[in-house]
Order: structure tokens, then sequence, then C-alpha cells
């Protein structure tokens, strides 16, 4: 059995030198355990920290690091409350046997909602560690300091057992190194886990507001990181998928004769309408999967409409579900009485996750276990979901997380593990999946399209009085997390849930004050649910995006309306009322915005500038926009300068603000990064990111048919205004807030804005580029 | 199958492939060199990208068969002696890569760019590396990283 005792045993002097490589995981180089993989204990503190006698601590933690610093992070706050030096920690993160199912990655949680139990397990160990250095002096604990793992005697040792001063000094390595805590934790799930310590304020925390760089970077750049698709096994065979070549097409008949000459050929493995091939090399799998026979039906009506008619279609389409209408005020009579009523439609196409790396895993089934190494920022999930799916027990079920292509939710779902495993029960080797550029350009998951119509009543001074937001989107069937009975490989096979996600659209993130407000939601299906390249799942922060870049485009609209400047009447609907909620969102938004606009220089006036002047201009047109967002608690604010060429009609995104408030900042290096990062995904989406289709099938499927954001278009300059809104900035206990999406939701609303502003044209359809800008 | 010679990072190695088989697979499986990635298979994204000759050469498209005898550099023989090359250096002082599966591509394009034009431009830099993608968006480090490298390495003649 793979105890904790035994992990250390095996592997400690491993798991630093791992470490110190930037990640990874002992199980790859050291053979533990053969199964089976009984849940670390989340009320038992062993299974979060392990202090060894050099005085070095490894955190184990039960999420996954996509790329944006969040193992650094988590490190930095246990090192505090532990109070242990940073240098000296190393961090275990994602997966099943030696982590905590803390969920994996998602929605941004990481800091928000794990970082809490973390830093209280860390709080409970340097309490626990205090008491045992209070018996090893014989004194109280409040005659001990502790630094970096070291307790010190500094207090009054009157009436201890120690006669004269001596040693004074223990370490944590001296106290429990390679002994466990045995200290119970309470708590009823992973985010309520506690010990009886307090929590460290603000004030106190060394390593928080500091930058060491995150350990992760040196094994990425010298190419000694292990990746999971670098994951290899004795015995090992590749795999490849043949997909239907049309949507819904079921399978007919396969001629394997048709492969059989191929080198090293091993098996078609098929059942319903999921069909792979397996080969002893990579490039005969490849060749077998492009060269097998299959015979294929059409479905007898089409699976979706074509995408340059998908709005149309939205709009006219029956609803699978709708929201509840929100309404606030008297609507309909504040419309009446308006002295100008705008109205706009907005549009946002399907977008795909579209990950650099296609999807791939790597499934061992020896011992009768099933192992599966994979970037799935859900490996718990998928560990469900793959013993559910085989029919296996969940303690024979291994999921190994190791880093990966950054999918932005994609492998939240993560076909090619189940698949992996599938093909490893069938033929009992160690088997590699990898998902072709085409097949994973065309059917990964995708992030739903979403038909807006906007409302807005102004009073003769300006002042918006009435608002309806209405959202369409294509969102029915939303698919679960690593759900048996809904990846893809689950549905080819012909399982149908009972119970089909409804979906949802979503209502905007902002604060605005607004008296007479309504919101109307409804879903619409495609004609076919299943089996389809447009299945939607989560994409960055589900629907912001598209959600935010309808209103905060409208509410652009508006203030040109009221010739009044985009940021002045933000700051006008913001500060309409003084009341807040209890994160002080409303307050945040108007120090984002304040500090946003002092940073760019913002000049105030109304959009659009002087066509006169646009026209006479040169080739060039400039014009800046601003938009903003929150995502739970974290609030931007994100102005844009965009170059718009009058010939080509290229947009270029020259300079960008961006002022973002997650609370307490970790590591604002590392969160600089990220948000430039994001916001720059953010623009890609804006410019160029849309999945094109006709009636049969996805057309986008590799990077000429899809396009992203390249070299090109990189701004000449990004700037990160690190924002703390609060009303008591300096509060100890200051929320620390996830950072990992919201730069994205405002960025397409931002260009949309500056695009107007340089040009007089309001696009209100994404992406930009693609409608093309024709000057008057 | 042919036994094919192959010189990657100064080493010698003999491997019996069909001919028609991609560099990258070779690399991969079977001289265990992992720096080179898997992105499109059509040379599109430049996550595969290795060094041949100085140029940034896409083995998910090239031969193995064509590239025989020539000497061939993937990310892990861009460091000397124990020393990281300025590139990587830079890539680590600016903290570039955010998941990092591209930053293979990027670096040694980045190596091509640079042997050629030595103090690239920003427009320089954007054109010279359009072709490599990173879905992370880590572009404007990036490009801060190739200019750090291009000063390190100007200082270090």
């Amino acid at each position: 059995m793979n105890t904790r005792r035994n992990f250390i045993k095996n592997t400690g002097i491993l798991v630093v030198g791992i470490a110190a490589t930037g990640g990874g995981l002992p199980e790859l180089f050291a053979q533990v355990a053969t199964g089976p993989y009984p849940d670390p204990d989340f009320l038992q503190l062993d299974s979060w920290i392990v202090i060894r006698a050099d005085n070095t601590a490894t955190f184990f933690v039960g999420k996954t690091d996509l790329g944006q610093g969040t193992g650094t992070a988590f490190r930095q706050i246990m090192s505090d409350e532990l109070d242990i030096a940073y240098d000296k920690t190393s961090c275990v993160m994602g997966s099943t046997h030696n982590t905590v199912d803390q969920g994996g990655s998602g929605g941004s949680d990481a800091l928000q909602t794990d970082g809490y139990p973390m830093r209280r397990v860390a709080a409970e160990a340097r309490r626990v560690l205090l008491e045992m250095g209070a018996t090893h002096f014989g004194v109280p604990v409040s005659a001990l300091a502790v630094s970096d793992g070291v307790i010190s005697v500094v207090g009054s040792t009157a009436g201890s057992r120690i006669p004269d001063p001596g040693p004074r000094q223990v370490t944590y390595g001296d106290l429990i190194g390679g002994r466990r805590f045995n200290v119970t934790l309470t708590g009823k799930n992973t985010d309520t886990t506690t010990g009886i310590a307090k929590l460290k304020p603000v004030q106190e925390m060394k390593n928080v507001g500091k930058s060491p760089q995150r350990y992760d970077i040196p094994g990425k750049v010298d190419g000694s990181l292990k990746w999971a698709v670098d994951m290899t096994a004795p015995g090992m065979v590749h795999a490849r998928n043949v997909r239907p070549p049309v949507a819904g097409a079921t399978l007919v008949s396969i001629d394997e004769a048709s492969v059989k000459g191929i080198p090293g050929f091993i098996k078609v493995v098929s059942k319903g309408n999921y069909v792979a091939v397996v080969c002893e090399r990579e490039e005969n799998a490849i060749r077998a999967a492009r060269q097998l026979k299959v015979e294929w039906k059409k479905p007898a009506t089409a699976p979706f409409p074509a995408s340059d008619k998908l709005f149309d279609y939205m709009r006219a389409a029956t609803p699978s579900s709708t929201g509840k209408p929100i309404e606030t005020g008297n609507v309909d009579a504040a419309f009446a009485s308006a002295a100008t009523v705008v109205e706009a439609e907005y549009d946002v196409p399907f977008q795909g996750h579209t990950a650099i790396g296609p999807a791939h895993a790597m499934a061992d089934p020896s011992n009768g276990q099933m192992t599966i190494y994979t970037n799935d920022m859900k490996s718990y999930g998928m560990r469900n979901g793959v013993a559910q799916f085989l029919g296996m027990p969940r303690d024979q079920v291994r999921v190994i997380w190791m880093d990966g292509p950054q999918g932005y939710g994609r492998t939240a779902a993560d076909d090619a593990g189940f698949e992996a495993a599938y093909i490893a029960k069938e033929i009992g080797r160690p088997v590699r999946v990898q998902w072709s550029r085409q097949e994973e350009t065309a059917w990964d998951t995708k992030g739903p399209a979403y038909a807006f119509k906007m409302r807005g009543g102004l009073d003769a001074h300006g002042n918006v009085v009435a608002l309806h937001y209405d959202a369409c989107a294509a969102d029915h069937n939303h698919l679960g997390y690593n759900e048996h009975e809904t990846v893809l490989i689950s549905q080819l096979m012909g399982t149908r849930k009972n119970l089909i996600s409804q979906g949802r659209a979503s209502l905007p993130s902002d604060m605005y004050v607004i008296p007479n407000r309504r919101s109307t939601t409804r879903v619409v299906p495609l004609p076919m649910p299943f089996e389809t390249p447009l299945r939607t799942g989560n994409l960055r922060d589900p629907d912001g995006p598209q959600v935010q870049f309808a209103l905060e485009s409208f509410i652009d609209e508006l203030a040109h309306k009221a010739k009044a400047d985009p940021v002045e009447f933000r700051l006008r609907l913001l500060q309409a009322s003084t009341q807040d909620d209890s994160g002080f969102k409303r307050a945040r938004s108007i120090a984002c915005i304040k500090a946003a606009a002092e940073k760019f220089g913002w000049d105030s006036r109304p959009s659009p500038k002087s066509a006169v002047a646009s026209a006479k201009a040169e080739d060039i047109l400039t014009g800046r926009g601003i938009a903003c967002a929150y995502r739970s608690q974290t609030v931007v604010a994100t102005i844009c300068e965009v170059e718009v060429n009058k010939k080509t009609g290229r947009i270029w995104a020259k300079r960008i603000v961006v002022a973002h408030d997650c609370g307490l900042v970790i590591n604002p290096e590392a969160l600089i990064r990220v948000v430039e990062a994001g916001t720059l995904y953010g623009l890609s989406r804006a410019l160029h990111e849309e999945v094109k289709f006709d009636t049969e099938k996805v057309t986008s499927v590799d990077w000429m048919t899809s396009p992203a954001l390249r070299h090109e278009d990189t701004p000449e300059r990004i700037d990160v205004v690190i924002v703390n809104g609060d009303p008591n900035p300096n509060r100890p206990d200051l929320q620390h807030y996830g950072a990992g999406e919201t730069m994205c939701k405002p960025m397409l609303a931002a260009v949309a804005n500056a695009v107007f502003d340089a040009t007089g044209l309001r696009h209100r359809r994404i992406p930009i580029r693609s409608a093309g800008i024709e000057m008057p | 199958m042919a036994a094919i010679t192959l010189r990657v990072n100064g080493e010698a190695h003999t491997v019996d492939v069909e001919p028609s088989t991609p560099l990258l697979y070779v690399l991969r499986n079977d001289l265990d060199l992992s720096g080179p990635r898997f992105g499109c298979g059509l040379g599109q994204c430049g996550a595969c990208t290795v060094l041949i000759k100085g140029e940034a050469v896409r083995s998910c498209i090239r031969p193995v068969s064509q590239v025989a005898g020539q000497e061939i550099t993937t990310l892990e023989g861009l460091a000397q002696n124990g020393k990281l090359h300025p590139l990587q250096q830079a890539w680590i002082d600016e903290q570039v890569p955010q998941c990092g599966f591209c930053q293979n591509g990027q670096i040694l394009t980045a190596k091509a760019l640079l042997d050629k034009t030595p103090n690239p431009t920003d427009a320089q830099i954007r054109a010279g590396m359009n072709g490599t993608l990173c879905r992370c968006m880590t572009y404007y480090r990036i490009n801060a990283a190739i200019k750090r490298a291009a000063s390190t390495m100007k200082g270090a003649l």
C-alpha cells in the first residue's frame, strides 16, 4: 500500500531534486507502489505537509498549475504560515494518490478558495511544532519565537527545567524530520479543512508580496522538464483516433486489411462510432489512421446550421431552457418616459479552446490497475470518470498530473485520457494516445456562441434610466467535467446521459447603478446534441468574454448617445450609489477605472474622434477604448489604444493598460505576466478566433483556418497596474482572489470601443478583424 | 526501414526507421529528446523547432532521411559546458513561459533570428518570430527576453 510513510521513505530525496528542476513527480523515477491507490485523508495533517530531517518541507496540494504560477504562490503562502524559508520548500500537485482531492484547477479558485485551507494547515503545523519546541525546551510556547524553520527561546525561562542557556535553538527538522505529525484536522471537505491555529495577519507574511521566480520555469527553458506528452513505459504502443468524416455519421464497416501491411500494426479498436488504430511506432499509427478504410453513413438531417447562418438560426430557434427574468425598478415605464432609446445586437461565435498541443495521455494497465499520465486540470474528476467508464474500483485508478499545453478548460473533459485507458484495457499494454491538430481544432470543446439584444434608455441629461439585457446562448448539452457519460469516446460509443445539461446564458458582471433593469436569458439547442464537434465546454471564464463584449460595447454606445466621455460615463454609473457589496466591488471598480485612466493618460472627450479629422488623416487612425469587468471578486479595467490602417483594415492594439485588483497579491511579478498574457488572449478572441463550419462538419481545422494572435500583434507596450481598492487597504485579513481569467473579459469590448473611437464604426460581431474595416 | 545516422547535439546516433519518418518522432521516441514537441504536424506552429545548420527547422514535416549527417541542435543542446545560452537565461530572467509548451520553438527561433540579426528592433522581432505560435500569448515577454539576450550577447563579444 502506498501510504504517505512509504512515500516519504522511498522518495524523500527525489522530491527535493525534482522540485529544483521544476515540477514532475517522484513516481516517474522511483517504483513506489503497484496499487491500489486509496485517497489521501484530507483530515490528516500528514497528507498536506511533510518535513524532513534536513529542515525542508514539501507541500502536497490537490490543485494543478496550468502555467500561471499557482504552485509558486502556494509555496509562498504556506511557507509564511509555517514560518519556513521559501527556498527550503517544494510543492507536489494534482496527482490522485498523493495529494488530497481539491478538485484540480477551475474557476480561478486556486488562491481564492483553496489557498485558505492550505494556509490553515501550514499554520496548524507551525502551532504543533511550537508545542513540540516548548516540550523540548521545557518552556511555555510564549517563550519561543520561530523564523525560517528554527525555533528559538526568547522569553523568560524562569522555572524551566533547563538550568542554563545551553542550546537555545531547535529546527523543525530536529523536532519532526522523518516522523508523522499524527494530527487530525476538522472540516467537512477540503475547502473547510482546518486545525486550531489562527492565520497570520497580512502584515506578518514575509514571502507574500515578494516575487520569487516560478520554480517551473527553468525546466521549461532548458528542456529537462518531463511533460505528460513525454511519458513512456516499457512495451508502450501508440494509438490514433479515426473520427467520423462528418458530424453524426454512423459506422458501417471497417476494412482492417487496408492497414494490415503497415509495419508494427497491432489492432483496430472500435465500438459504436469510436474507432482507433494501434501501432508499435508513432509514425505508423499516424499512417494507419490516415490509411484505414472506414465506411460511414451520413446522418439524414444536418447536425447544425452553417456558421454564417448561426446567429439567424439562434435568434429564431425555440429555446431548450429559459432563465428566470430578473427585473428591478419599473423597466417598461422607464423606457416609455426615456428621452432617448438605444438598441443594438451583438454576436459572438463559437470559439475553440485550440490548445497549442492537441489532447494526449498515456495509460498503463500494469498490475491490474490503471495509471493515467495526463495534463488533465481536473485529475481527480478523471479518476472517478475513468473508473466508472471502465467499470473499475476507484482505488485501482490513479491519475498522475503533469505539465501540459494550456487548454483554458479543455482538459476539464479530457477525452484522450479516457481513450488511452480504454485502449490500454483492451490490449493490455501501456498506450499513448495523441490527437492530431486537425482533430483537436475541429473536435475539441467550444465556448458557446451568443446572440445578444441590448436596449437602453437615457433621460434628457444623458443618464441611463433603463437597461434591458437579452442573451441567447447555443449551450445546450454543455459538457460535464470528465463525466463517463459525456466525454467524446462515450458519446461515440452510444452513451446518452439521461439528464442533458441545460447549459446557460450568463449575465454580465458589472456594478453599474441603473435604476430600472431587466435581464432575460435563454439557451437554444443545435439540431444534433450528441457526437458533435460543437460540444460546448468551459472556455476560460466560460461566458465572460462574450457577455462583457455585449455589455461594455453597449455602455459605450450609450455614452456616445449621451455625448459623454466613456470613462466619466462609467464612473457616473458606478458613483450613482454609495452602497456596496461585501467585497466592495463597486468601490474597487471605481478605483480600477481611475487607475487605468491615470496610467494611460486618458484625454477626456466623447468618442469618436472628429470624423473630419479622420477623413483628412493619414493612413493610420488611432483611438482608445475602455471596458471593465469582474469575475467572482477580482476587478479589472482595461484601456486599449488601437491603430487602424485605413488601407488594409488591420487593427493593431498598440498600447494596453490593465488595472487589476485581486485583493492581496502573493507574487506581483508572476501576476503581472499572467495579466499581460491573459489580456493578449482576450485580444486574440477579439480579433481572430472563430469556429467555422458548414452543415456537416467544422471547417476550422488548423492554424491557417483557425487563426489566433501572433507575434505581429504584440503591443508596443502593456502596463499592468496592481490596484488595492479596498476601502480599508491595510486590513490584516485582506483576501486573496483569483487572477487567472478576469483580464480576458473586458478586452473584446475595449478593442471594439477603441476601433469606434478611431473610425466612428461600431463593430458588433466578434472577431472584429473578420468583419473588415470599411472606411467611410 | 533503413539505417540512418543523425548528428544531434554533437553526438552521432544510428536509427533504423522508415526514411520518410518526420525527424520529430525520431528525436522524441528514439533519441529520448523531448525538447521538440508535437503541436500541429503541419509546420504551422513551430513547437517542434530544431536548429539545422543554424536555421530554425520544423522537425514535424522534415523527413529524417533529408537530415542524415547534418548537425542538428535541439533545446537540450543549447546550453554549453553546463551554462545556459543567454536566450535561456533571458527567458528565466524575464519569467517568460506560462504553460511553456511552445517555448522550445520560441527560444530556437529566437536563436536563429539573433544569429542573423544580433540587435533586432521590436518590428524585426515581431516579423522574425511571427510564425511561432503561443496560445498563452506570452509574446510581450518573449520580445523583452530576446532584447535582453541580444544585449547580453553583445556584452559578451
